[in-house]
């Protein structure tokens, strides 16, 4: 086992390109799964339920950073096309589909729609991209709402738990397996897809669109393939959220949601998977912390709900602005002037 | 007949208000190439302000209109030096991602100071409709007109005539040369962030007026403001007027024609189909100026 190299011997560019360095990485995520496998035992349901949310995140906000950290195309609507995997998913799980099948056909059908609203990227890009996306937001949004009222009243889509070979997955603690195992996969997926010729495609798409397309590389159908795979990511993660909350409603996905999608990514780094997971956390267990201090304070305070409404908003924006201005790199490279630290003390150079 | 008039006035109404907040709209993205996702909610901070001069200071509601855009102007002066400026020269969605934050942020106090209830902004005007020919109007409404019939005249004007207004014309059109011509890019940022809070604000307080004042709804303005501002072309100033009025006009004749008959409201999606139909067929708007890139 090697745990530390004292120098670049890096000789081929497959060398260049590996995951893992050396050893101390896959040490590393090794402990590191363990660990998150032992969770449910020790935790209690609502935080087991939290690191479920994480971990659904996390799978939305990895698609998010591969379409808007790497291939440089701003998505509003990331939101719309989570609710959209999470109405399939209730749809084929009603149809008595197994949820091993139901997670994939759920992100096919979102990947679809992906590249219906990635067609204006053939004519637009940067704002205008951005804009187009926002009325993909809009257009779902509003689908998603008259579905919700369809027969008159509201009745929402509830999803029955997810179950493998007789054996019930509840949402307290089985299910959780299935979200992380699904989040696994996906970070491997993608880590692996930027060693590519797509992934690096897509990092020249964004660096620059002309240049990458004077080197032979089909810019429209590269855009579309990274629309499709986000949206593939955001249709699983609203798959899972479908079987993990047991009802689906227009309400949670909205513009403010692809908002903190896009936050996500930000707090992280945009451009890594590793920023993605970090972000992904931090966006998902903010509001849980800022619920506790509300209900707190609702000790003192009357109108605790709309305080907690409040804080939320104020919080998210001033934690957007803040990591803009003072930290444009997200936590990822945090983390990695932190690793640098360690690497090289005690001599820093 | 008289359905459809009264539709069309209603829409050139409404379209008014949405042709006013987008001029502002268009006004940052022209001098700063800033998209300001926090549009709608200047716009409905900046009324609540109004409305909480006039009922909770019990000032007179047209002084303290005025104090709130003078204060507006202000705010949109520090808004750009404290969170746009660091900012200059950063990627498309850093920028982006500022006014989200600050939308935010301005949600979030607009929550905390007034909670999401909604008020009746103070009358200003005898509520007495007045009726031309089969079309009924309030007040209001034909106030409401004239107010953004006039600030809309007098934003063109102060662009053809006022050295400032020449100047923010420039910089839009070539910082460099601007700048080598002794305009202060910097000054010009600032003040047209400047003049889009007031005009945010201008109509906010017509739309508060003619409805109710919610941080909802005023803030959805914001949204509603992208198909407008599409339409007429992102950087173009009577781009924006038209595409307001068409827009505003589009929604009032979809409720009152289309809805009826598939009993399901689209109102509040036509504008975004329109967004992405114009998107595909011609991205720049109508009066946009194509971007021509160079390699």
């Amino acid at each position: 086992m090697q745990f530390s190299a004292c120098g670049n011997y890096k000789t081929r560019y497959v060398d260049e390109a590996t995951i893992f360095p050396n050893d101390t990485g896959r040490v590393f995520v090794a402990v590191l799964l363990v660990f998150l496998a032992t969770l449910p035992f020790w935790l209690s349901p609502y935080f087991v339920f939290v690191c479920t949310l994480i971990g659904i995140f996390v799978v939305g906000a990895v698609g998010l950073n591969i379409l808007t950290g790497s291939t440089g195309q701003i998505s509003l609507g990331h939101s719309a096309f989570m609710g959209l995997g999470a109405y399939a998913t209730g749809l084929l799980a009603q149809a008595g589909f197994p949820f091993w099948l139901a997670i994939p056909l759920a992100g096919a059908v979102t990947a679809a729609a992906g590249v219906l609203f990635g067609i204006p990227s053939l004519r637009v890009k940067g704002l205008y991209l951005a804009l187009a996306t926002l009325a993909a937001q809009v257009i779902l949004q509003f689908g998603f709402n008259l579905f919700d009222s369809r027969g008159g009243g509201t009745a929402y889509l509830s999803v029955p738990q997810a179950t493998l070979a007789g054996l019930v997955l509840d949402r307290e603690r089985l299910f959780y397996y299935v979200v992380l195992f699904t989040a696994a996969v996906a970070v491997f997926a993608a880590l692996n897809l930027f060693r590519t010729r797509v992934g690096r495609a897509f990092t020249a798409i964004r660096d620059n669109d002309r240049a990458a397309a004077a080197m032979g590389i089909n810019v429209f159908a590269y855009k579309l393939l990274s629309f499709s795979i986000s949206s593939f990511y955001a249709g699983v993660a609203g798959a899972l959220w479908a079987y993990a909350s047991g009802v689906v409603s227009a309400e949670r996905f909205t513009l403010l949601l692809s908002v903190e999608y896009l936050a996500m990514i930000i707090v992280g780094g945009l451009g890594s998977v590793l920023g993605s997971i970090l972000g992904a956390t931090v966006i998902t267990v903010l509001p849980e912390i800022l619920r506790v201090a509300a209900d707190s304070l609702s000790q003192v305070l009357p109108q605790a709900t709309h305080l907690f409404l409040a804080m939320r908003f104020t919080v998210f924006g001033i934690i957007i602005v803040a990591f803009l201005i003072f930290e444009p790199q997200g936590l990822a490279d945090r983390w990695r002037v932190i690793k640098t630290y360690f690497n090289t003390w005690p001599f820093r150079y | 007949m008289d359905f459809l008039l009264q539709l069309l006035v209603n829409g050139l109404v409404i379209g008014s208000v949405y042709a006013l907040a987008a001029l502002g709209f268009v006004l940052i993205y022209k001098a700063s190439r800033v998209l300001n996702f926090a549009h709608g909610d200047f716009l409905a901070l900046g009324t609540f302000v109004a409305f909480a001069l006039a009922t909770s200071l019990r000032l007179p509601v047209i002084p303290s209109i005025i104090l709130t855009l003078v204060c507006f102007f202000v705010l949109g002066l520090v808004v750009e030096r404290v969170v746009l400026r660091p900012l200059i020269g950063k990627e498309v969605i850093a920028v982006i991602m500022v006014s989200v934050g600050l939308s935010s942020v301005i949600k979030g106090i607009m929550y905390l100071v007034w909670g999401p209830g909604y008020f009746l902004f103070p009358e200003f005007l005898p509520d007495v409709p007045i009726i031309i020919g089969d079309v009924y109007l309030s007040p209001m409404h034909l106030l409401g007109l004239a107010i953004s019939a006039a600030l809309l005249g007098l934003f063109s004007l102060f662009f053809k005539r006022s050295t400032l207004g020449v100047a923010m014309r420039a910089v839009a059109d070539d910082q460099q040369a601007a700048l080598s011509l002794g305009v202060s890019v910097r000054k010009i940022f600032a003040v047209s962030w400047g003049i889009a809070l007031v005009s945010a604000v201008a109509a906010g307080v017509v739309v508060g007026s003619i409805t109710s004042l919610s941080t909802e709804g005023l803030s959805a303005i914001g949204i509603l403001v992208f198909p407008a501002v599409i339409v007429g072309g992102l950087d173009s100033v009577p781009g924006a007027v038209v595409g307001g009025l068409l827009i505003g006009v589009l929604e009032n004749l979809t409720a009152g024609f289309i809805d009826p008959l598939l009993g399901v409201s689209l109102r509040s999606v036509v504008p975004f189909i329109v967004l992405v139909l114009i998107l595909m067929m011609k991205p720049y708007g109508l009066f946009g100026t194509v971007e021509i890139e160079r390699v």
